[in-house]
C-alpha cells in the first residue's frame, strides 16, 4: 500500500514537471501556431543560470537558503524570459511568413546550439554537475511510503504556477491581449493591439516558466545536466499535443497522462523497465490515432 | 659491458644508448625486428594512447640496451583514432607488412573488436593491451589475439567474491541497457549466484534516463543489501541522489564506469562516502613492478604520463619481444609459444594465457569513497575497520 502511494507521488510529481513545459509548447502554439524546439533547452539552460546564480551568491557571502533560493529562481526566470523573447525577436517573428517547418528547424538547431554551449563553456558542463539543495528535506516515513517537504514544496509551487498562468491569461489585460491574437490576429491588429508586443510577452512568460521548471527539476534531482533538456523537451511536447496542442488545460493533463503511463511502464508491467519509455509513447502513438487534434480538442474549447 | 650498476646509471646508460641505436650504425650487427603498436594517438582517447605507446617504447629501448638481446628492436607506432574504420586500415598495414612480426594492439573496445579478423587472416600474433570488452578474446576460436589486461568478467569475479567475502546476501541490480551495462549485468549476476548471492531485481534502464523513481520504489519494495549499478557516471549520481530522497540504505557498488572524479562532485562528498567500484588495472603504484616502472618511464622524459594502460603497453610489448627472442622473428612460431605462457613475471603481476589467449589473473582494484577521493580498498579506514560500509 504504501509502495503504490510511493508510486502515485513519484508520478505526479513527474507530471508537474512535464505539465510546466508543456504548457509552454501550448502558449507558443496558441498565439502563433509555432512549435518552438528549443523549449527544453531554454529549461536547461534556465536550470544552469540557477546554478551559476546560487554560485555568485555563496562567493558573495549568502547563506540563508531562501535568500539563495529567490536569487536563483529569479535570475533563471529573468535571464530566461530575456532569452525567450529573443528568440521571439530574433528565430520566430522573422519567419512568421514562411513555412511553419522552418521555424520548427531553426528551433531544433538552436536548442542544440544552447545544449552545445553549456556544455563546452559551462565550467565542467560536460558532466552532471551538483544542484544545491535550498529546500528543507525534512522526511517523514510512513511505513514503506517516504514523504518529504521539499517534494511537498515543489508540488505546490507547480500547482500555484499554472494556477498564476491561467489567472493571468484569462483575468488581465496583457493576458486578453494573448488570447485576442491566438484567435485571430488580424482582427486582433484591427483593434490596436502591438502585435509584436504580445508576441515577446508570450515567449518571455512561457520561458520564464520553463526556466521555473528547470529550477525545480534540479531542486528535485539535485543534479542537473546539458542534455536534461532534450527527453524533457520531447515529452513536453508530447504531453502538449496529446492534450491538445494550443489548450492549456490540455498540456496540464497531458503532462499528467505521460507521467502516470511511465510510472505504470517501469512499476506495474510485467516486462523490464528499460521498455517504459516504448510504452508510454506507444501509448500516445495510439491516441493521436483516435484523437488526431488531442483528448481537448481546438473546438470543444477556447485556445489558451 | 658491464651494466650491473645503480638504478639510475642504468637508465642513464639505457638512454644513451637508445640514442646511440640511431646514430650509429649498432657495432655488432643484430637483426631488425619490427614490432607495431596500435593505439588512439590523436582525439579524445589520445592521451591514453600516447601514454601507452611511450611506454611501449620504453620497453623496446631497455630491450635494445641489454646486450644479451639478439636482435635490434624497432617499434612501428600507428593511430587507430579509437574509430572502426581508421583501426581496421592500421591494423591491415600492420598486418600485410611482412617486416612486422607482432602487434601491441588497441585501447578502444570497439575498435580492437573490429580488427580480430584482419590479425587473423594475416596471422599476425597480436597482445591487446587495454581493450575490456570480453568479447575480444572470448567471441572467438582465433589464436592470435591475446590479452594481457583484464576484462569486465573479471572485474566481476573480484566484485563478486569481495562484496560475498563482506558478507552480503542480496543485491538489486540497476543497468544500462548499452553493451556495456548489460555485460556487467550478466557478468555479475553470473559470478555471484554460485557464491550463495540472491538477486532480488534487475532493471534495465535507457543511459540517458534521469528518473530513477519508479525502479528505485519497486527496489525499495525487495530490501536488498545491495545496490549494482551498471553504467556511466552521470546515471550513478542521479541513482544516488534518488536512493537517498526515498529514503533507501542499502549499499551502492558501481563498475569501472563510475569511478570518475566527477561522481563524487555531482552526488556530493556526503552522499558519495563508501560507494563502492572495482576496476582493471591498478595505480601504477600499486603494481608488483610500478616503481620500477616509473624510474625507467621518468628517466626517459617522454613528454605525457604513462596513464593508467601505459604498464599494460609495456608488459605486452615485453612479453612479445621475450617471445621474439626465444623462437625467433617468425609470427607462426610466436603464436605457439605465446599459447604456452603461464604465471609469466611482469610488473602488472603474473600472465597466464587460458585457451582464448586471455590472462586470467588479471589485476582488478578495488576502490571505495572515503572524504570525496576514491581510495584503494586495502589503503581506506573502511578495510582497517575504523568506517563501516552500509548494513555493516
Amino acid at each position: 500500500m504504501g509502495l503504490l502511494a510511493q508510486y502515485v507521488i513519484n508520478g505526479a510529481m513527474l507530471g508537474m514537471m512535464y505539465a510546466l513545459v508543456a504548457v509552454g509548447f501550448s502558449l507558443f502554439f496558441g498565439v502563433l501556431d509555432v512549435i518552438q524546439f528549443a523549449h527544453g533547452d531554454v529549461l536547461m539552460v534556465g536550470a544552469f543560470a540557477g546554478l551559476a546564480a546560487h554560485a555568485l551568491l555563496a562567493h558573495l557571502g549568502v547563506t540563508s537558503p531562501a535568500l539563495l533560493l529567490l536569487g536563483v529562481l529569479a535570475a533563471a526566470a529573468l535571464s530566461m524570459a530575456i532569452l525567450g523573447a529573443l528568440i521571439a525577436r530574433a528565430v520566430v517573428l522573422p519567419l512568421k511568413s514562411v513555412p511553419p517547418i522552418n521555424v520548427l528547424l531553426m528551433t531544433l538547431m538552436l536548442g542544440t546550439a544552447l545544449r552545445e554551449a553549456i556544455r563546452l563553456f559551462y565550467p565542467g558542463g560536460s558532466q552532471p554537475q551538483r544542484f544545491p539543495s535550498l529546500l528543507p528535506g525534512t522526511a517523514t516515513a510512513v511505513g514503506a511510503l517516504t514523504l518529504r517537504l521539499d517534494n511537498a514544496i515543489l508540488f505546490a509551487t507547480g500547482a500555484l504556477l499554472i494556477v498564476g498562468t491561467h489567472l493571468f491569461i484569462t483575468g488581465t489585460r496583457l493576458g486578453l491581449a494573448i488570447r485576442a491574437v491566438a484567435q485571430d490576429e488580424e482582427t486582433a491588429r484591427c483593434m490596436g493591439i502591438d502585435f509584436t508586443k504580445v508576441v515577446l510577452a508570450t515567449f518571455a512568460l512561457g520561458s520564464a516558466l520553463a526556466a521555473v521548471a528547470g529550477v525545480m527539476n534540479g531542486l528535485y534531482y539535485n543534479e542537473v545536466g546539458f542534455g536534461m533538456g532534450l527527453l524533457l523537451g520531447v515529452i513536453g511536447f508530447s504531453a502538449a499535443v496529446v492534450g491538445g496542442l494550443g489548450n492549456l488545460y490540455g498540456a496540464i493533463l497531458g503532462g499528467f497522462l505521460f507521467a502516470a503511463l511511465q510510472t505504470i511502464g517501469a512499476a506495474a508491467l510485467p516486462f523490464a523497465s528499460a521498455y517504459k519509455d516504448v510504452f508510454a509513447f506507444g501509448v500516445v502513438i495510439v491516441l493521436m490515432a483516435f484523437r488526431p487534434t488531442g483528448l481537448i480538442g481546438e473546438k470543444a474549447s477556447e485556445r489558451v | 659491458m658491464h651494466r650491473r650498476c645503480s638504478a639510475a646509471a642504468a637508465s642513464a646508460a639505457a638512454a644513451t644508448a637508445a640514442v646511440l641505436a640511431f646514430v650509429s650504425p649498432a657495432a655488432v650487427a643484430k637483426d631488425t625486428v619490427k614490432i607495431a603498436f596500435v593505439g588512439p594517438l590523436t582525439g579524445g582517447n589520445s592521451a591514453i594512447g600516447l601514454g601507452g605507446r611511450n611506454s611501449a617504447d620504453l620497453a623496446v629501448r631497455l630491450r635494445n640496451a641489454d646486450p644479451k638481446s639478439k636482435y635490434q628492436f624497432e617499434l612501428v607506432a600507428l593511430d587507430d583514432e579509437c574509430k572502426p574504420d581508421a583501426g581496421v586500415q592500421v591494423a591491415t598495414k600492420a598486418a600485410a607488412d611482412k617486416s612486422i612480426v607482432a602487434g601491441v594492439t588497441h585501447y578502444c573496445s570497439v575498435v580492437a573488436m573490429a580488427t580480430v579478423d584482419t590479425y587473423h587472416r594475416f596471422g599476425l600474433p597480436t597482445v591487446v593491451w587495454g581493450a575490456v570488452l570480453p568479447d575480444i578474446t572470448y567471441a572467438h576460436d582465433y589464436r592470435e589475439i591475446h590479452r594481457v589486461n583484464g576484462t569486465m568478467i573479471n572485474q566481476n569475479e573480484t566484485a563478486a567474491k569481495f562484496m560475498a567475502a563482506q558478507g552480503y546476501k542480496t543485491w538489486s541490480i540497476i543497468h544500462d541497457t548499452t553493451d556495456y551495462g548489460k555485460g556487467h549485468d550478466k557478468y555479475f549476476t553470473q559470478s555471484i549466484t554460485p557464491l550463495g548471492g540472491k538477486i532480488a531485481g534487475d532493471f534495465g534502464v535507457t543511459a540517458d534516463q534521469q528518473d530513477f523513481n519508479a525502479e528505485l520504489t519497486q527496489i525499495k519494495g525487495q530490501h536488498p543489501q545491495v545496490i549494482y549499478f551498471g553504467g556511466l557516471t552521470p546515471l550513478a549520481v542521479r541513482i544516488r541522489a534518488q536512493m537517498e530522497k526515498l529514503g533507501i540504505n542499502a549499499q551502492l557498488q558501481g563498475t569501472s564506469g563510475m569511478l570518475s572524479e566527477d561522481f563524487i562532485k555531482g552526488a556530493g562528498p556526503e552522499l558519495a562516502e563508501g560507494v563502492l567500484a572495482f576496476r582493471e588495472g591498478a595505480p601504477v603504484e600499486k603494481l608488483p613492478g610500478g616503481k620500477f616502472f616509473m624510474e625507467k618511464y621518468a628517466a626517459q622524459n617522454y613528454p605525457n604520463p604513462p596513464e593508467a594502460y601505459g604498464p599494460f603497453a609495456f608488459v605486452a610489448a615485453t612479453l612479445l619481444m621475450d617471445t621474439i627472442e626465444k623462437v625467433g622473428p617468425d609470427r607462426r612460431k610466436i603464436i605457439g609459444e605465446l599459447a604456452k605462457v603461464k604465471d609469466r613475471d611482469s610488473i602488472t603481476g603474473p600472465i597466464t594465457f587460458d585457451s582464448h589467449g586471455q590472462n586470467t589473473v588479471a589485476a582488478i582494484t578495488k576502490y571505495v569513497v572515503q572524504d570525496g577521493k576514491w581510495v584503494v580498498w586495502e589503503d581506506s579506514e573502511y578495510a582497517s575497520g575504523k568506517r563501516k560500509l552500509k548494513g555493516k
